[in-house]
């Protein structure tokens, strides 16, 4: 492709390109620079090799961190994947006032994971909370200490965030659904196919795109996730739910070791690399390739 | 990231100041601090008053948090856009700054009021000198060291108030009896790492404490006393409920004071709550250094003075430092704190049984106890309340594994 061709499209996306550069490549390799050096407070240039990473894969605390953005980037992505999937076809069932059961399920997505957050650290507090309440009726024996439980409180965490995000994959998944052609509904009643078995083995592989795209918006989220944990366990019990991300801030700013924050930092951006290139790889040259044969 | 930040913020904030900086003979001062509370609030306007009683205007920047605070006044040194003044601990949270030659000296005006002669104790001079001069001004004490225990729960349960962490421990079976919260504790990591020095130095004494904490002495560590000290602080933690998690520390002397709980371990701002509650020090709640050997720690607040281009800035860094330490403000700002002042030429008629105690107490050099973030960096200490605050949290995390790990941090040269 000629280097003038779409000229004016490609001066207007200049700037755009300038920025990416300078703020992302630029600031990548900064922090790699940095990371090699022993800066505490500021950025000093005393190169000290690569002892910052050593130290950071001896911590007991990035272990914990790494386990848990696995823990919680399986079970929201998958949990967010079944709710809001079974939502979409309970809602697509034609049933009477869909656009307030829409309403309610996609309102928990319109909050900040702050709110939600806060909102389930009070829910699930053994003292205040659900389980409070429920020995105040009368059942002693309910027990709901997920929160303060170490083991559990990971989980805890994604059920907030799954609450949170099931409902913005139900609206993807119902636009989908809408867009399933009546006729295919028609055949497979014809065929005398089980509702279930037509939506599992026809109708969620015409899905393909929303799940795709869910996948990677819900994906995104999880790499970044800091908010929510901070609002809802602070990253405790101990350590017990911190995360990559809260590693990262936490050197940055209170521990004042920032060489640590960037070795954590670009650890969690190579990591992002190695799973997004081969995603990348397919989607934009395996595919054109064999789209252009 | 941060440094593109600074960038930012070099080229906005100027342009947001430019017509106010051409306002005459007056001095003007933009203060960082993270005094966001309704005591601390109080404390902070008492400086502010006091400055523009001076006939100077007073730009405050209040900043919730202490981590976000700082982390604001480092960014905005590096950007080059100083404040004339920010907040920092009694610590060594600071030492980057004075080593990159960022901080103004203020050896002009300590020497010529004779600051090395009334700051007591000397120790806060030591935290504030790096190679014979003065780079921050200390404006109070506060010490981790107290038991606030609620003295109805023991009259109840017919014991006395308890002394010493090994009484508490012998009454709290009873109190749980009774269908209260013995020790009330809010899990968050700097609670919990608090807590655990207080414990450490009731039970193995400050010299102790000073070899492992300071000298990173290894034999100190390993001679059996810092093992008694990991044990006690795990039979205590039998006795909190399990809504402690994550509880911010004055919800947790809330409890206190309602009578849910018994004990707390907290610093001495936790008396403003118990203030503010209505209750009266000695009569309704109980003040208790732990501890046969009873000390007074050196924490508290030091203002440090970024280096400006411009020389009316360090007119104005230098008056506001003196001010600062001035014994009528300092009485006004600490009576509003809560804190001790850092000289004891202040009147403090107003003070209640707690602070007397206090002050009485640190009058008494053998009394004074410092504070591991006086000789270590945020990055040490925040390591190693990470290994404490998990060994709290997870019982199968064993004494021995939490020895080597914190060896390992004392070896670690962070």
């Amino acid at each position: 492709m000629p280097f003038y061709r779409n000229i004016a499209a490609k001066i207007a996306l200049l700037p755009m390109i300038v920025i990416s550069l300078t703020v992302f490549v630029g600031c990548i390799i900064y922090s790699f620079v940095y990371s090699l050096t022993n800066s505490k407070l500021v950025p000093v240039m005393n190169y000290v090799g690569f002892d910052q990473y050593e130290r950071l894969f001896k911590q007991r605390k990035w272990d914990v961190a790494v386990e848990n953005i696995f823990i919680y980037g399986f079970v929201f992505t998958i949990g967010c994947l079944i709710i809001g999937f079974l939502l979409a076809v309970l809602i697509d069932q034609k049933i009477r006032g869909e656009s307030l059961f829409r309403t309610i399920f996609l309102y928990p997505y319109a909050m900040s994971f702050v709110v939600t957050g806060l909102v389930w650290k009070w829910v699930l507090n053994p003292t205040f909370g659900l389980e409070n309440s429920m020995h105040m009726w009368g059942m002693t024996w309910f027990e709901l200490d997920w929160l303060v439980n170490r083991d559990l409180a990971i989980y805890a965490v994604c059920i907030a965030a799954v609450w949170q995000g099931a409902g913005f994959v139900m609206v993807l998944m119902l636009a989908g659904l809408r867009g399933i052609d009546e006729d295919i509904w028609k055949s497979l009643s014809i065929e005398g196919v089980a509702k279930w078995k037509s939506y599992i083995f026809v109708i969620l592989p015409m899905l393909r795109p929303m799940v795709v795209t869910a996948i990677v918006l819900i994906a995104a989220g999880v790499v970044k996730v800091y908010d929510l944990i901070l609002a809802l366990t602070s990253g405790g019990p101990g350590y017990a739910t911190t995360t990559p991300a809260m590693y990262v801030m936490e050197n940055f700013f209170s521990r004042a070791n920032l060489g640590q924050a960037f070795a954590a930092s670009i650890i969690m951006f190579i990591s992002v690399v190695c799973i997004l290139a081969p995603w990348a790889f397919y989607e934009f040259y395996l595919r054109n390739k064999y789209a252009n044969n | 990231m941060k440094k593109f930040f600074s960038i930012l913020l070099t080229i906005f904030v100027p342009l947001s100041f430019t017509n106010v900086s051409k306002a005459g003979s007056h001095m003007e001062a933009e203060v960082i601090h993270w005094w966001t509370s309704g005591g601390e609030q109080a404390a902070i306007s008492e400086f502010a008053k006091a400055w523009e009683e001076m006939g100077n205007t007073w730009i405050d920047t209040a900043i919730t948090g202490g981590d976000n605070a700082r982390g604001t006044t480092v960014n905005r040194i590096i950007g080059g856009n100083p404040p004339t003044a920010a907040q920092f601990n009694v610590s060594k949270q600071f030492v980057d700054l004075v080593e990159q030659g960022l901080l103004q000296s203020l050896e002009e005006v300590a020497s010529a009021e004779g600051w090395r002669d009334f700051i007591y104790p000397p120790e806060l001079i030591e935290t504030c000198e790096f190679e014979g001069e003065f780079y921050c001004v200390p404006v109070n004490i506060h010490s981790w060291q107290w038991m606030w225990i609620n003295n109805d729960v023991y009259k109840q349960v017919g014991l006395p108030v308890p002394q010493t962490f090994e009484e508490f421990l012998a009454g709290a079976p009873k109190i749980q009896e009774a269908g209260i919260i013995p020790l009330a504790l809010g899990g968050q990591g700097w609670q919990e790492s608090g807590m655990f020095d207080v414990v450490a130095s009731s039970i193995m004494g400050f010299p102790l404490m000073q070899s492992i904490y300071r000298d990173k002495d290894l034999d100190a560590f390993r001679d059996g006393r810092f093992e008694s000290v990991l044990n006690t602080y795990r039979e205590l933690n039998q006795f909190t409920d399990e809504g402690s998690p994550g509880r911010l520390w004055n919800d947790t002397t809330a409890m206190v004071i309602e009578g849910k709980a018994a004990m707390q371990v907290m610093g001495d701002w936790a008396r403003g709550e118990f203030a503010v509650a209505g209750q009266e020090a000695m009569v309704d709640y109980s003040c208790v250094i732990p501890g046969k050997e009873k000390y007074v720690a050196l924490g508290g607040d030091v203002f440090v003075f970024p280096k400006n281009d411009d020389p009316k800035v360090k007119d104005a860094q230098l008056a506001m430092a003196s001010m600062m330490v001035n014994p009528t403000v300092q009485a006004k700002f600490n009576n509003a704190k809560g804190s001790l002042p850092m000289r004891l030429d202040v009147d403090t008629s107003a003070a209640d049984a707690c602070m007397q105690m206090g002050l009485d107490l640190i009058q008494n050099p053998d009394a004074i106890m410092r504070e591991s973030d006086d000789w270590n960096t945020p990055a040490f200490t925040a390591a190693w309340g990470d290994i404490i605050s998990e060994f709290r949290n997870d019982p199968n995390y064993t004494v021995a594994q939490v020895m080597d790990d914190l060896e390992g941090v004392l070896t670690s040269g962070l």
